[in-house]
């Protein structure tokens, strides 16, 4: 285990007020809302942080409409990932002695924003993908999928994505904040409409507004906030290419592959140790590879591994408990619902859809298309 | 022409060639004169070893589909041109660049990996020419 284990430990998290379709909310409100909303769960006040944490609008930004005056910020935006990454980047900030209160903060009106930004021309995917048509996730990331039946297999492919598919949906069963609780089943699965095949409508997440915050801190502070800490034991980050597809020279593994091994060896833990795991599911094709990456299974094991519901409530790998990307809440950069619904687990705080006694979760962010990644690895005591 | 509704590659410092030659109907590609590896996207310098000794080569147009998709739904301007494939294409060279692959009536029955293809150009302005691929 190494010395920066349980250094620092989530002590805060909330969404925004509403999240799902929250028409008349910009970035900057559902941001803040959950901003003060977590600082709440922690019993800490907005003039305790001294670190802020955000990708999508700047710091600066961010800071001054919240009011606070950080003195560390931190703005990388590697896409859903980054929050996930920024717990690293706050242990260090916290170990350092650079800062005691990590503010990292996400708000997106992926749903209902009135405006968007426009192609920088200089980057590589405004000339070489965007004129194809490789214009919104779906594509790119189908068009891994397919690399994938290919080595490993068409139909239990297929099969797996629909596995993932509908655990998901039932945890989201479970949880009054999803977004879609409709039943699904395996037919309803493959006969949903198609998106980009191979991709169903049910392989893609949802597109909603909302915010989520959390609270990090040292070891000392969080002996005095409200609820039970939740410490950071590993850490990792990877980069693997950019925001498109074009350079990314597997299309059957992520950068976890590096991430994960390397967390877990910071946590002194190992895959078995893991009570739940939290998987970026943009696409149910991500998840699939990247619980091969992480190393929970070897490369085109992964439709063997969630077959017969394995990873829905009651299966023996719980998995993306709060109902996902794909059913619960998917504001565009939806690493930061893993860390939420990480904390609360392992806090014992989930109802319907607790996992009994569960003490360690492994959250996985991935972040551009297939690029990013950050892996971490949280305890309760 | 004048009625093309999709984005424009702007051609940069370091894809002015490619563009040049697209618009003449060849595929250039760079390659490392040390390594010996023909990559793509275009840059000044080989992103393997970092080597600046580069040079320009004619690709063949020859390939075959490395993955794919076809695209049901996407927005405008795409919208009205579902269903269309999007495709990275290996070519004989080494190299992978995503593209089109130009097919009438799309579907998991008439596409697959591995599938050779050779490249055909899509004038879609007076001065960009894009490389698209169609089944050899």
């Amino acid at each position: 285990m190494s010395d920066l284990s349980r250094m620092a430990a989530i002590v805060g998290v909330d969404e925004s007020d509403e999240i799902g379709k929250v028409p008349n909310k910009s970035r900057l409100q559902l941001g803040s809302e959950a901003a003060f909303n977590a600082l709440d769960d922690a019993g800490l006040s907005l003039s305790d942080v001294d670190g802020l944490f955000v990708a999508g609008p700047s710091p600066y930004n961010m800071a001054e409409y919240m009011g606070i005056v950080p003195k560390y910020t931190d703005g990388t935006n590697v896409g859903g990932s980054s929050f996930v990454i920024y717990v690293e980047h706050a242990l260090a900030a916290i170990s350092a002695g650079l800062i005691e209160v990590a503010l990292i903060v996400h708000g997106e009106a992926g749903r209902s924003s009135r405006a968007y930004a426009g192609d920088d021309p200089n980057m590589p995917i405004a000339q070489y993908e965007h004129p194809y048509g490789l214009v919104i996730e779906p594509h790119p990331y189908a068009l891994a999928a397919t690399r994938y039946m290919h080595e490993f297999g068409q139909e239990r492919t297929q099969n797996a994505l629909g596995e993932i598919a509908v655990s998901t949906r039932k945890w989201a069963q479970l949880n009054p904040k999803s977004f879609i609780k409709d039943d699904m089943s395996m037919e309803d699965y493959h006969e949903s409409r198609w998106i980009s095949w191979p991709f169903h409508l049910f392989d893609c997440c949802l597109v909603t507004d909302g915010g989520g915050a959390t609270v990090i801190t040292s070891a000392a502070v969080a002996k005095n906030t409200r609820k039970k800490p939740v410490w950071v034991l590993g850490t990792a980050e990877g980069h693997d290419h950019g925001e498109g597809i074009l350079q990314q020279h597997d299309l059957c593994s992520t950068i976890a592959r590096e991430t994960g091994p390397r967390a877990l060896e910071m946590a002194g833990l190992t895959h078995d140790d893991i009570d739940l795991a939290m998987i970026y599911d943009s696409f149910t094709y991500t998840v699939l590879i990247t619980l091969e990456s992480l190393g929970f299974c070897g490369r085109g094991e992964g439709p063997d591994f969630v077959a017969n519901q394995r990873t829905a409530p009651g299966g023996d790998f719980p998995m993306n408990t709060n109902g996902g990307g794909l059913s619960y809440c998917h504001t565009g950069m939806y690493g930061m619902f893993l860390l939420l619904e990480a904390a609360r687990q392992l806090r014992g705080e989930c109802g319907d859809r607790q996992v009994a006694g569960a003490k360690t979760s492994l959250v996985n962010g991935t972040g551009g298309t297939l690029s990013s990644t950050g892996t971490i690895v949280l305890a309760a005591d | 022409m004048a009625d093309y509704d999709r984005p424009v590659p702007v051609p940069q410092p370091e894809s002015d060639y490619y563009w040049e030659k697209a618009k003449a109907h060849e595929l250039w590609l760079r390659k490392c004169n040390e390594c010996d590896t023909v990559f793509f996207y275009p840059r000044d310098f080989c992103p393997g070893y970092q080597c600046k000794d580069v040079s320009w080569v004619q690709s063949s147009g020859k390939g075959t589909i490395y993955a794919f998709t076809i695209v049901h739904r996407s927005p405008p301007p795409f919208r009205e041109h579902c269903p269309y494939v999007a495709a990275v294409v290996e070519l004989e060279e080494g190299a992978r660049m995503p593209t089109n692959i130009v097919i009438d009536d799309p579907s998991p029955d008439n596409l697959s990996i591995g599938m050779p293809v050779e490249v055909v150009f899509e004038d879609i302005t007076d001065e960009i020419s894009l490389p698209k691929f169609k089944p050899a």
